[in-house]
């Protein structure tokens, strides 16, 4: 299966993009930003629906506990920031007010991970998808292009429930097609292969099959899935997989402990066990760089997953 | 106009309520709920406007949050002898399998209450929220909010405090629970507080001083002044001083009752002090 690059975007602009079509789809949709609009792209839907958008300023926990008390009455509020102050930041909120309150809230974060580049460490969150993925509840998604995010953020306004949607700032390859669908809880088979299961989500979905490329001139025929939505987390398509396969490398933009990784590996544990190795940060926070600096320092790219997979070779 | 001896008749139920509640699991918050025994009679029995039985969305009713959600006794209390769950089911406060968990949450289905507290200092972004759901959906109805004077060291209400101002949300009361003490002490000890009349003021509150939260008859006259203040573009805000532990002698003009249950002796005591008047659950 061949995917095409139909051209370079960012996965927020993804989500601004749905968020504009839900704001004409979905009169109880509404918005609220942190002082960070442009950012997450939300320009597009405040001109069209000014009164359904709320500016709260720098004040990230005010922000979710005003989502949560929006959805009194019915509103579904979807909040944006930085994936750092959506997560770390506002735990507790977010614990309390929406998720222990079963709030209809969609927190919607961009500039997750290493490749949010320059700004450095105390913006590149690592650690989000474990916070998320940890509160009863809370349904983790993590995307991998420009239409993945919109196709999600407008999936997750038929949720009904606390949602945590992740995607990033860089622009990178989009190449997902409505015809691949996409529905929450459920993984997606990009390529089918026999010797080796990837298993791959947000921007190191692209770079998996990019591996996959280059595996198959080394007559490793490698089989990509695309998990978006971490949790709940779609056993069946995994467990099929390796069954074939008897192998299985993960691959994230997080550190291993909390993320996709750990998740597959509880999975495999209990149901499979077969070797298993994890592409993802080693228990460390990032730094200034370029992104794609920054992906291949910290073993995040096509190279990291064909040295992964050949070390897997050797232990199956 | 309300018939204030019923009201002050299920004060002291409330009273005996809360005293037996937090006896019975020998844990709980006893001080602060009964220093507002007699606001809460006064809002649902006489000020705030609903209907039963009890929905979540709250659409064309008033809606009340509490943010200092330790204060769960007198607010079980008060909705059961309000009729929204059986009197009955406060003999399940704190127990394993209850509705009335020991801060109250919506996890459990208990009607009555619309978001988890406990945890301080987020009941006013909530109640924010609320507000301006009803603004979208044109819905006249208005939004209350009551929250500690301790509560008030947390840093999200001062973002939430600024928002309100800045944003004309004019469809709120908020009443701040002045008794002045927390779990280690006074607040001016622990962490002063200052002059939380002008501060509110400063960020462009209308403020209400109710300098007595245990009359009835003040606690609605000062509710009433609140509501003809809503729709002018301010938040509204009660600054109500209540006394910690209020109608049982040893519990007041103290921090000490802030968490901490009557043993079999005091509840004998605190009890005869306040004698059944409507029925003991």
């Amino acid at each position: 299966m061949n995917y095409i690059n139909q051209g370079n975007k960012d996965t927020r602009s993804g989500f601004g993009e749905g968020l504009y079509e839900l704001g004409k789809t979905n009169q109880n949709v509404v918005a609220l930003c942190a002082d960070l609009v442009g950012s997450l792209k939300m320009q597009k839907f405040i001109d069209e629906y000014p009164n359904r958008f709320f500016q709260i300023g720098i004040a990230e926990a005010n922000m979710m506990g005003i989502a949560a008390g929006l959805t009194i009455g019915g509103k579904i509020p979807f909040t944006g920031t930085f994936a750092n102050f959506s997560t770390g930041r506002v735990y507790d909120q977010i614990r309390q007010s929406i998720a222990y309150s079963g709030k209809n809230v969609k927190i919607c974060a961009s500039h997750a991970g290493l490749t949010l580049g320059e700004d450095g460490a105390t913006h590149q969150i690592l650690e989000d998808i474990g916070l998320m993925k940890m509160l009863p509840g809370m349904t983790v998604i993590n995307t991998c292009d420009f239409n993945q995010t919109k196709s999600a953020t407008l999936a997750v306004a038929e949720h009904k429930g606390p949602v945590y949607l992740r995607f990033g700032r860089p622009s990178v390859p989009n190449f997902t097609t409505d015809d691949l669908g996409f529905k929450i809880g459920k993984g997606i088979l990009l390529k089918p292969g026999k010797d080796v299961t990837i298993v791959a989500t947000g921007h190191l979905v692209w770079e998996s099959l990019q591996a996959a490329k280059e595996l198959e001139k080394q007559n490793i025929d490698a089989e990509i899935i695309n998990i978006h939505t971490i949790k709940p987390l779609d056993d069946e398509i995994i467990l099929e997989s390796v069954k074939k396969t008897g192998c299985l490398v993960s691959a994230e933009e997080h550190n291993y402990l909390g993320g996709l990784g750990e998740s597959i590996s509880r999975i495999i544990v209990k149901n499979y066990p077969c070797p298993m190795e994890f592409i993802a940060t080693e228990d460390t926070f990032g730094e200034s760089g370029t992104p794609s600096q920054l992906m291949k320092k910290y073993g995040l790219d096509k190279e990291a997953i064909i040295r992964k997979v050949l070390i897997l070779k050797n232990r199956k | 106009m309300p018939d204030l001896k019923l009201l002050e008749k299920t004060t002291i139920q409330v009273r005996r309520d809360i005293l037996r509640m937090v006896h019975k699991v020998n844990s709980g918050h006893p001080g602060g709920s009964l220093g507002c025994a007699e606001f809460f009679v006064s809002l649902f029995f006489d000020q705030l406007e609903f209907t039963l039985p009890f929905k979540i969305d709250g659409k064309n009713e008033d809606i009340f949050f509490l943010s200092n959600g330790h204060i769960s006794p007198v607010f079980y209390s008060v909705l059961a002898r309000r009729g929204f769950f059986p009197i009955e089911e406060l003999n399940t406060f704190r127990l394993i399998n209850s509705r009335l968990q020991g801060h109250p949450t919506t996890h459990e289905g208990l009607p009555g209450i619309r978001v988890a507290s406990g945890s301080l200092g987020q009941g006013l972004s909530v109640a924010i929220g609320s507000a301006l759901t009803k603004k979208l959906d044109k819905d006249s109805k208005t939004v209350f909010v009551l929250m500690g004077d301790g509560e008030l060291q947390e840093g999200q209400n001062w973002e939430a405090i600024m928002y309100a101002a800045a944003n004309k949300v004019d469809n709120l009361i908020a009443t701040i629970d002045l008794n002045g003490r927390q779990i280690d002490g006074n607040t001016d000890d622990v962490l002063d507080l200052g002059d939380l009349n002008n501060k509110f003021i400063s960020f462009g509150w209308e403020v209400i001083e109710l300098n007595d939260g245990n009359s009835i008859n003040e606690v609605i006259n000062k509710i009433k002044i609140a509501k003809t203040k809503l729709g002018y573009g301010k938040p509204i805000v009660i600054l109500m001083k209540t006394e910690m532990g209020n109608g049982v002698d040893f519990m007041m003009n103290t921090h000490a009752w802030h968490g901490k249950a009557p043993n079999n002796e005091q509840l004998k005591i605190a009890l005869s002090q306040n004698k059944e008047t409507i029925g003991d659950y």
